[in-house]
């Protein structure tokens, strides 16, 4: 009884003393940090992406892991959608011996931890962290705001809104447009270069509507949509993620509108199946670097895989190709750099390049950091062979638009650390 | 206490200050102290309310959160304008914003008492959330403010970017702040606030205000609030809309309660407590939410002094000599109501794992224990564990409370003497 | 335009008319036993999950009746061995009871049902659409919710202004202890009244399940207009809660629908004002924009200068 009192005595005075003494620096593993919203109205896609890092690292491991046989491990931090939480889950997971850190769900919060980690670097010279962005696609990350230490795998707004008002300026029979979107950074960026490209390319379009609504708070777009049906819309840009998407698709299905949608995220969680209720058939159209219709056995193999393992009820399948991207990308400047120093992966990183899964080459900017790749518009419907959500509809594609046309310019003048 | 053993206190309380980052010298636990440090002001400055006052406030964060917006704004004019303002006295431009909106809201939310207070205090709160939402210039939008505390006038070589001299700072204003506090309670302000607390009539009567004694008390609140909240925005270098939201105001009153509003140092051990659960607690588990929850109702049903109230109820017994009494009592009844805990923790734990962990597979370890989460002995054993618990701590509650009356009418006679 | 106000209308009546079914609850538990409880939504999402789950195993319509009951039975429990011990320590300890239950039942729910939305379907028999009106569809579920909430609504009306019981509580809501000297026993009364506001809330939360979201912080969002809703109408009023239910159902409907802003009023008087200008963020936000605001402004107006409320007869 002494004995065993003892030891639980012991036991814990080393937990307290953990819990505030440093925690283990000595781990093998090379461990990057997922650090996204798993609670809240994000959690949807967050913990989705969550599965995908898992998938990605457990793959990689399989194959041996990096640097001759290190091991990845991901871990992941609930950031709950906020900018200054999101900044307490970084410290976190520095704290807790991470280098490398991933965020993609709302470019507010990756602005922040951004900012959030070229001040830590400058500061804590020898400790350096790398962020790795996913999708947070805000412009001003690759240019006025772009930051050594971040790494952008997805086409910013601009370079996907290029495309679909490319794709929108033949279709003759847009005549008026709603911009309905969520009320921040990237939800402004959307509804800006949609006017301003729909303004210089079709001119004769009419933006109907031009609507911000706050972001993932609203559980009912029934008033939203009725003000679309009273525009007289016949297209719809919207740049929604999350239930923001969802719940729009559903709310219009609900009260019936006809319209075409171009979207960034319909395809996220539970797209499909609200638009599968709306029985748009090929109308809603989505820009991606990627959709399991692609044509390409392996990728094909891969996505299947994972939804054999994660798809579950939902049948939830493989988003993100640009999260493979980053990950095999990673592996590879791991191991260029013979070192699981930051510093030494940002170098291998910085301009390397790429032939993805779908056998396409994809290249990094050294100036700004961010990943060219080739880029597809797709609409959901029936008839293909891949479907999503168990709906029996899928993506097809409708257009795609290679690497090296979706350069566009940047202001960013990157500051290489000494 | 003796006025040469409050002068003590204080000095120990200093000299802990400085010692603390050399004995716990992680990252982690100096940003855990430095968070540690604002708490503690926050949540005193929300027991001059509900524990001085007497006024219950779901909305304290608002103070704390615009002192945070209107020090990051400084900060960056500071930075932009190369003014030559240090960086040390900007939680003060913190707490003046705080006290100036509580000058603002306070006229209209004072003139009411009561669930009246509380429920202003809620609109006022719900209010200027969505209003953070609208007013993008000052609050940044989503992405709120974001700031660099490096940028400001450099006195003595301290640049401020280490997390090591921000933590001294965060200390030093944290020391002169809870002094500050504790000052205002031996002031006659702070005597009549404990009056309107506790016989608004007779304060009236007396010929005082109670209008303005609460006015005053909620304006100097305020102020502590936002000093917190400048200290904070120099912390983390942002602020967003979310601290002033209706989360923080929920949990500056859970730190107040679960350390007790009727002791000065109630809200300074719920602080501290709260902060290292939140950071640490959920390192080990999934649901320290859920044990938070549970411990601030089972404070308010079982223990509303708090914290500091079952510490101080011994101060007598000590001082009597008669403590050692009570002992036999505890180390019988801590029998019980240990496996009572055990039982109630592997329950909750093994049940999280069940729903929320259920891709992991059965297996797990809790309590340096590994077993199987659906196995029906697991559950058995844990049900017999909170069984007899509660029965044995019935039965053995009895003890204890003879003991404590025993103990106290022999304290109470050795004081007599 | 016109099917802009027909919708907009529909859809603030049936918003209105769910704020009532748990603002009525919650203003009769206040009245008899001075409690606000906090944790009154947290019934509401209780409801809601309850609902999905029965619906997952028996059906829909079986959940109607059971997760309400379960719900009810709950709320009594909470009341009988929660609240009745807190009471001895105050109205505030009470407030702070229910407070920390919201907390653990969010927590709870999100335990049991994680943190992600889950999937509330709407029933089959219901998934069509009812109408159609300038060729924008009125869902058959929505036509439902509607009719639902009026119809307890109506249910209530009759309880309480023409049976024994509904007289008693009537009583006990303007002189608890005098219902208490003729010989009712208030304690059960209360118990009962607080299984039966507990209960309205989560039949509101079955229905509105499927159509707004099923999702841990369903509650969170809901909790602070309900207490608008009370306190606007005036505490213990269930007139007044009515008036107020449908006042802010309308207004967050309606808002939704302008687009107008202080810029363009002022713009019609000839003075313009852009971002740039002092206070630029506030001239621009238009209606839309504020509309989250709008029930806490009528809040904090109401308490300060009709600390009655609309209709009610008593000081909060």
């Amino acid at each position: 009884m002494k004995q065993g009192t003892m030891q639980f005595l012991r036991a814990a005075a080393l937990a307290a003393a953990a819990s505030l003494a440093s925690f283990g620096a000595g781990a093998q593993n090379i461990k990057i940090a997922y650090i996204d919203p798993l609670s809240g109205g994000g959690a949807t896609i967050g913990e989705h992406g969550l599965k995908h890092l898992q998938f990605l690292v457990d793959t990689i491991n399989a194959k041996g892991g990096v640097l001759g046989g290190q091991k990845l491990e991901a871990v992941a931090y609930d950031n709950k959608g906020s900018p200054q939480e999101s900044l307490v889950q970084v410290q976190k997971a520095i704290d807790a011996g991470v280098r490398f850190i991933t965020q993609g769900n709302g470019s507010g919060a990756a602005i922040a931890i951004s900012e959030f980690i070229s001040k830590y670097n400058e500061r804590n010279p020898g400790k350096e962290v790398l962020y790795f962005n996913y999708a947070a696609v805000d412009p001003a990350l690759t240019n006025e705001k772009c930051s050594y230490w971040h790494f952008r795998w997805d086409a910013n707004s601009d370079i996907k809104m290029a495309a679909l008002t490319n794709f929108m300026k033949d279709r003759k029979e847009i005549k008026k447009v709603y911009i309905i979107g969520q009320d921040y950074s990237f939800g402004h960026a959307v509804r800006g270069a949609a006017v301003a490209m729909l303004k210089q390319k079709r001119p004769d379009i009419q933006v109907v509507g031009d609507e911000l609504h706050p972001l993932l708070k609203i559980t009912d777009f029934t008033p939203y949509i009725t003000k679309i049906k009273a525009s007289g819309a016949d297209s719809v840009i919207t740049g929604n993620w999350g239930n923001d998407m969802s719940l729009l698709l559903k709310a219009a299905a609900d009260a019936g509108l006809q319209v075409n949608w171009y979207t960034y995220y319909a395809g996220g969680a539970g797209g499909p199946t609200a638009i599968k209720q709306t029985g748009l058939d090929h109308r809603v159209f989505q820009i991606s670097e990627w959709h399991t219709n692609v044509p390409s056995p392996s990728m094909e193999a891969f996505a299947d895989s994972f939804l054999k393992k994660y798809g579950g009820d939902s049948g939830q399948g493989w988003w993100y190709l640009r999260m493979k991207n980053q990950m095999d990308m990673f592996a590879g400047a791991l191991n260029q750099a013979k070192s699981a120093d930051p510093k030494k992966v940002a170098v291998a990183l910085s301009q390397m390049k790429f032939k993805n899964e779908l056998g396409a080459e994809t290249f990094m900017r050294a100036s700004d950091h961010s990943l060219f790749q080739d880029m597809y518009i797709s609409s959901f419907g029936s008839g293909t062979k891949h479907d999503e959500e168990k709906t029996g509809w899928g993506w097809k594609t409708m257009g795609v638009i290679k690497a090296q046309d979706t350069v566009i310019p940047t202001s960013c003048k990157m500051v290489t650390p000494s | 206490m003796s006025t040469i053993a409050r002068y003590w206190a204080w000095i120990a309380a200093a000299l802990a200050l400085v010692a603390l980052p050399h004995i716990f010298s992680s990252g982690a636990s100096i940003t855990m102290m430095s968070l540690m440090g604002f708490a503690v002001i926050f949540a005193l400055s929300y027991n001059m309310l509900l524990g001085q006052t007497g006024m219950l406030s779901f909305g304290h964060a608002v103070y704390y959160g615009l002192g945070g917006f209107i020090t990051a704004h400084a900060l960056n004019i500071i930075g932009a304008g190369k003014l030559p303002i240090p960086l040390p006295v900007l939680p003060l431009v913190g707490g003046l914003a705080g006290l100036s909106f509580a000058i603002i809201f306070g006229w209209v939310s004072t003139k009411r008492a009561g669930t009246a207070f509380a429920m202003i205090s809620l609109g006022v709160g719900e209010l200027v959330a969505a209003c953070s939402l609208i007013l993008r210039g000052f609050f940044g939008g989503e992405g709120g403010v974001s700031t660099s505390r490096t940028s400001t006038l450099q006195l003595f070589g301290l640049s401020f970017g280490p997390q090591i001299q921000v933590y001294y700072l965060i200390a030093a204003w944290s020391l002169a702040c809870v002094g500050a506090m504790y000052a205002f309670t031996r002031t006659p302000m702070g005597r009549m606030c404990n009056a309107v607390r506790d016989n608004p009539e007779r304060a009236e009567f007396v010929g005082y205000s109670t209008q303005m004694v609460r006015f005053i008390a909620f304006c100097t609140s305020g102020f502590f609030a936002g000093v917190a909240g400048g200290l904070a925005a120099i912390h983390y270098e942002i602020v967003t809309a979310s601290v002033v939201g209706a989360a923080p105001s929920g949990f500056v009153l859970l730190m107040a309660y679960i350390g007790g509003v009727a002791f000065f140092i109630g809200p300074i051990i719920g602080a501290i407590l709260m902060t290292a659960l939140q950071i640490s607690l959920s390192d080990y588990t999934g649901a320290w939410q859920l044990y938070v929850g549970l411990m601030f109702v089972l404070m308010v049903m079982y223990a509303p002094l708090g914290l500091a109230g079952l510490l101080l109820m011994h101060r007598p017994l000590i001082s009597a000599g008669v403590f050692s009494r009570l002992l036999p009592g505890y180390a019988l009844a801590a029998v019980p109501a240990l496996a009572l805990f055990a039982g109630a923790v592997l329950v909750i734990e093994t049940a999280h794992h069940l729903l929320v962990k259920a891709s992991d597979g059965p297996a797990m370890r809790v309590f340096w224990v590994s077993y199987d989460a659906n196995s029906p002995v697991a559950w058995t054993v844990f049900a017999a564990l909170i069984a007899t618990g509660f029965l044995a701590f019935r039965r053995t509650w009895p003890v204890v409370s003879g003991a404590w009356h025993e103990a106290t009418l022999e304290a109470r006679r050795k004081l007599a003497k | 335009m016109l099917e802009l106000v027909v919708f907009s209308s529909l859809n603030g009546v049936l918003y209105g008319m769910l704020l009532f079914l748990l603002a009525s609850g919650l203003t009769l538990i206040f009245s008899m036993m001075g409690v606000l409880n906090f944790a009154h939504a947290s019934f509401y999402m209780l409801g809601a999950y309850f609902g999905f789950q029965i619906s997952r195993y028996i059906g829909f319509w079986p959940g109607l009746v059971v997760a309400p009951l379960l719900v009810g039975v709950i709320g009594a429990l909470v009341e009988r061995y929660g609240l009745r011990t807190v009471h001895k320590h105050g109205h505030v300890a009470e407030l702070l009871f229910t407070f920390g239950l919201a907390f653990i039942v969010e927590e709870l729910v999100q335990m049991v049902w994680g943190k992600i939305p889950v999937d509330y379907r709407i029933p089959g028999a219901l998934n069509f659409s009812a109408f159609t009106l300038f060729d924008t569809t009125f869902p058959a579920y929505r036509m439902f919710m509607l009719l639902m909430s009026i119809g307890i609504f109506l249910g209530l009306l009759v309880l309480l202004t023409r049976t024994r019981v509904g007289l008693i509580i009537q009583a006990a809501l303007t002189h608890p202890n005098i219902v208490g000297t003729l010989g009712h026993n208030v304690p059960l009364v209360f118990m009962m009244v607080f299984g039966v506001g507990c209960g309205l809330a989560a039949l509101a939360g079955v229905i509105a399940g499927p159509a707004l979201v099923t999702q841990p912080a369903m509650a969170a969002s809901l909790g602070p207009i309900l207490f608008v809703v009370v306190v606007v109408g005036g505490l213990g009023s269930l007139s007044g809660a009515f008036v107020a239910s449908l006042l802010i159902g309308l207004i967050q409907t309606f808002a939704v629908a302008l687009n107008i802003s202080l810029a363009d009023v002022m713009a019609h008087l000839g003075v313009t004002l852009t971002r740039e200008s002092f206070g630029g963020d506030l001239w621009m936000a238009t209606v839309a924009q504020v509309a989250p605001i709008i029930p806490y402004l009528l809040l904090v107006l109401v308490l300060i200068f009709r600390p009655h409320g609309l209709m009610g007869n008593r000081d909060t």
